[in-house]
């Protein structure tokens, strides 16, 4: 098919799924006229069966948990996907490029001024906190896991910005943030396993609920979302390692 | 019709989304294009669960039974978003490997199936 006639079908068929979308919506409520029940009943109910003043997260690790789960894979998945695509090929390598051209770019990095550096321990300081304090107050303020986990995962990100590249790859190497990857996802689905053990559904909330507010309330919404957090860290760490690998190989073999 | 717009938005940013994923000659255009359409379902699914005079579905500082909006939705694209960050990363990682194998990013031009 040309590339106008594909056009042509196109712009045809977008009109037909236009007109369909535009039928079923007829008789949708319009904008800020809320009718869905469930949203209104969680909100009542939430705070006194979970103890968790942020609702949205006593959803997403709770009622909507099996749910999340499956959603965590898929993200464990991706990560697993991007790792095979970029794995280490030694036939090819050791074709065009070896590995001292990678070391002579790495070895070529400007020096670091001593504001860029002073200010990026800051920057990392700042961001390890900010990113743990979000992932452990899911259940009370917006945050949680998802949240935290990317903000932690991007401070590595601040130490190769600023130029620091080996100090940036010793981070990433290290096992740990493979442990959290595959922790994370592993301990989700233990926890939810652990319910069966108590004679209780997959993912019920065994864990004692604690005050509504304190840091170590609502059972295991916190754990959960503390798990996610690491998964996130390490998935998002592992990603960054990869992709920025793949730069300077696709550098060394250039040159 | 105004009352209608977040469905008329949704709707218009999906067939973008979907008319640049037909028309792209990049692949990584592609990827982006795809990620468009996907934004899509954040607008229908906000428009769905807001509430008018309802506040964010956070009981920490105001009592239980005040109006707020759904956070079933929210919970849906709170995940979303993240997953869809790494989803987007095995694309391009996929694009990088088809750049790899069959020398080119433009769709038109990966017709043969190689092995």
């Amino acid at each position: 098919m040309s590339s106008r006639a594909r056009t042509i079908f196109f712009l045809i068929s977008a009109a037909g799924l236009a007109a369909v979308f535009a039928w079923g919506f007829r008789d949708a409520p319009p904008l800020g006229d809320y009718r869905g029940p469930y949203g209104n009943v969680v909100t009542q109910v939430a705070v006194y069966e979970r103890h968790a003043t942020d609702v949205v997260n006593a959803i997403n690790y709770d009622y909507r948990g099996f749910d999340t789960l499956g959603e965590e894979f898929i993200f464990f998945a991706s990560v697993l996907g991007v790792l095979l695509l970029f794995r280490p090929q030694k036939e090819k390598e050791n074709e065009g490029k070896n590995d001292s051209k990678e070391q002579e770019h790495l070895e070529e990095e400007l020096p670091v001024s001593d504001t860029l550096r002073v200010s990026m321990q800051l920057m990392v300081v700042i961001m390890i906190v900010f990113g743990v304090y979000i992932a452990a107050h899911g259940q009370l303020t917006p945050g949680g896991g998802f949240q935290g986990g990317v903000i932690l995962a991007s401070a590595p990100l601040v130490v190769y910005l600023s130029g620091n590249a080996e100090t940036f790859e010793r981070i990433v190497s290290s096992p740990l943030i493979k442990l959290a990857e595959s922790g994370g996802a592993a301990g989700y689905a233990i926890v939810g396993a652990a319910a069966l053990f108590f004679g209780a559904h997959f993912l019920t909330n065994i864990i004692p609920l604690g005050m509504t507010g304190d840091l170590f309330s609502s059972g295991t919404i916190a754990v959960i979302s503390a798990l996610v957090g690491l998964e996130v860290t390490g998935g998002f760490v592992l990603l960054m390692k990869t992709y920025l690998q793949e730069i300077i190989v696709a550098h060394g073999g250039k040159k | 019709m105004l009352n209608y717009l977040t469905y008329i938005v949704a709707a218009w940013i999906f067939l973008w989304g979907l008319y640049g994923i037909v028309t792209s000659k990049n692949l990584v255009h592609q990827v982006v294009c795809a990620a468009v359409l996907q934004t899509s379902t954040y607008v229908l699914l906000l428009g769905i669960g807001f509430k008018v005079g309802g506040t964010a579905p956070i009981f920490a500082d105001i009592p239980v039974g005040t109006s707020v909006v759904d956070p079933l939705v929210q919970a849906l694209m709170l995940t979303d978003i993240v997953v869809e960050a790494t989803v987007m990363a095995l694309l391009l990682s996929m694009v990088v490997k088809s750049n790899e194998v069959a020398g080119t990013v433009d769709p038109e031009e990966l017709r043969v199936l190689t092995g």
